[in-house]
């Protein structure tokens, strides 16, 4: 089957690019800053990614989605730092109770639609931030201290099973359900598409992958602090998904790398950085005001099919 | 009354202080072909939305197949076996025509979310069936040579057999096409009326039609109800309506006798 052949041609792909990173960390090609940058451009895609099934999918504006990473990146330094479990554990605890939080966000605010529901989960996501800011148990504003666990593998082994799982559910029933209500709500509705449910499922599953990628994120960078997880950094995964393309998988994944790569880059030039990064995403919108891909995926652009998440 | 498939009794809605659509009393056998015609503005596609679930009647009760409609939800109506078009097409524009069919097939198979994102063997069952199924839908239209085109880009006509295939596709024991005409040329209505016919016998199908093309309801419809200004005038066979002097006056006016 067509897709059953793109999927393996991801695995494919996936073992290779991970063969040939570890290969060169072994090897002392790759040293402590570059390999920085590869768990941070991990971090990004599933961020990307996750943000896609929510607005790129479904058709859903949602700018909160940094209120979602909070919620993993706390609940797994949690769990790793005051109850001793291990990362693993941690990093799926996060993922779990960040997807409660997204169906508890969820069901009252999908009921909105466009600029209401922008800002209603944008107001969730701060009160999401301000909750940790207020509780001494994970350190208020001054954040809160966190062994660096987050290897190369746990990143991209996350960017893998995101990219599977959401590329897996649009193309399925499921997926398409979402993808109709982006296009038009009110014939998916008539048609036997059942929009509250798909609306909540697509933000769930959306909130776990953001829990994921917060929990790597915590374990990272030895410190979390509440201000990370403000609206700015709502509006850069937002970014990653339109400047990709909305309703483009892969937009979102290459968006996010070069993205990425464009701001490490620019923290040579802390001046400038974000005059410069803001000239870039101008640029891009002007000349490719659909964004990177557009709704095409990488894989329309070879036939023989592979999944986007390609240049990992 | 075990031939009755659709009732309304006093159906009607309320727009803030406006009557849109008052005392409503229709009902359809199973198999028939039913028009529904009047003015513009009369209240045609607020029926239908009412029917659909779009919008909760304020006054009245549908009951369709023994059940009651009120309350339900568009989604529900759908999957009881109620299915439409829309007056101005309202495609999936940029997904391809399979599948936009595909979306309407979606509650023909039954595999779950997780079977999906795991890729179960349940996964590729349904979605081989949903996908053989949408595909005979788009040959009986003539559409399966364009499946693979985005919606948006077909021509107009084609536009609105794929309207009606979806429609089709979501399994309906009753069809409403809203104004499904509109827009075509003699020729293409003349097509269109003999798809409307073939696919009713095919489906066994009961159909409600709104449509200001006299000669298209006039000539396939075995009983039409007239709608103005919101509420029922007349109703009966084509050729009751056409000597109805209340339908005459609600199209053209009042008589004068000179």
């Amino acid at each position: 089957m067509k897709k059953s052949k793109a999927f393996w041609g991801f695995l494919v792909l996936a073992l290779v690019i991970y063969a040939v990173v570890q290969g060169m960390i072994s090897g002392g090609m790759l040293d402590l800053y570059y390999q920085n940058i590869l768990i941070q451009m991990c971090i990004n895609i599933m961020l990307a990614v996750s943000l896609h099934i929510v607005i790129g999918i479904t058709g859903q504006f949602s700018i909160g989605h940094a209120g979602f990473m909070a919620v993993g990146a706390y609940i797994s330094a949690i769990a790793t730092m005051k109850l001793g479990l291990p990362l693993i554990v941690a990093i799926i605890l996060g993922a779990v109770i960040s997807a409660l939080a997204g169906l508890l966000v969820g069901i009252p605010t999908l009921r909105l639609k466009g600029d209401y529901l922008a800002i209603a989960t944008l107001g969730f996501a701060e009160i999401i931030r301000i909750m940790f800011l207020n509780v001494e148990y994970v350190g208020g504003a001054a954040g809160m201290v966190v062994t660096n666990l987050t290897t190369w593998t746990y990143a991209f082994v996350g960017v893998v099973i995101t990219i599977l799982v959401i590329a897996n559910f649009t193309n399925s029933r499921h997926g398409r359900g979402c993808i109709s209500i982006r296009e038009d709500e009110i014939a998916a509705d008539a048609m036997g598409i059942n929009t509250t449910y798909y609306k909540v499922v697509a933000f769930t599953i959306g909130s776990f992958f953001a829990g994921v990628a917060g929990a790597i994120y915590a374990h990272n960078f030895f410190i979390i602090q509440p201000t990370t997880f403000n609206f700015l950094k709502s509006f850069d995964i937002l970014i990653y998904v339109v400047l990709g393309g909305l309703g483009s998988l892969s937009g979102s994944v290459i968006a996010a790398i070069f993205l990425t790569l464009v701001s490490a880059y620019l923290a040579n030039f802390p001046e400038t950085r974000m005059i410069i990064y803001s000239v870039v995403l101008i640029i891009v919108m002007l000349y490719r005001p659909t964004g990177l891909m557009g709704t095409k995926e990488i894989t329309s652009l070879f036939k023989f099919g592979k999944k986007g998440g390609s240049k990992v | 009354m075990s031939n009755l498939l659709i009732k309304t009794e006093n159906m009607g809605i309320q727009f803030g202080g406006l009557k849109a659509v008052q005392n409503v009393n229709m009902y359809l056998n199973k198999g028939e072909l039913i028009g529904l015609i009047g003015p513009n503005g009369a209240g045609k596609t607020t029926t239908f939305n009412m029917l659909t679930g779009v919008y909760q009647p304020t006054e009245g009760a549908i009951t369709f197949d023994g059940k009651k409609l009120n309350g339900l939800k568009p989604y529900q109506v759908s999957k009881l076996g109620i299915s439409r078009t829309f007056q101005n097409i309202r495609l999936f524009k940029d997904l391809s025509v399979l599948d936009n069919v595909k979306v309407a097939n979606h509650n023909l198979a039954k595999h779950s979310l997780l079977s999906s994102i795991l890729r179960l063997p349940s996964h590729f069952s349904g979605e081989a069936k949903m996908e053989k199924e949408s595909i005979d839908f788009l040959k009986i239209f003539g559409l399966d040579v364009y499946k693979d085109e985005l919606a948006k880009n077909l021509p107009y006509g084609m536009q609105r057999r794929l309207e009606i295939a979806r429609a089709l596709a979501a399994n309906p024991q009753l069809l409403l096409l809203d104004e499904p005409a509109a827009g075509m040329n003699p020729q293409e209505t003349r097509d269109l009326m003999e798809l409307i016919a073939f696919i009713r016998k095919e489906f066994n199908l009961t159909i409600l039609l709104i449509e200001h093309d006299m000669h298209l309801v006039m000539g396939i419809c075995e009983r039409i109800y007239v709608l103005d200004h919101g509420q029922l005038i007349a109703d009966g066979t084509p050729e009751e309506i056409r000597n109805n002097p209340k339908v005459i006056e609600a199209y053209l006016g009042e008589e004068v006798i000179d």
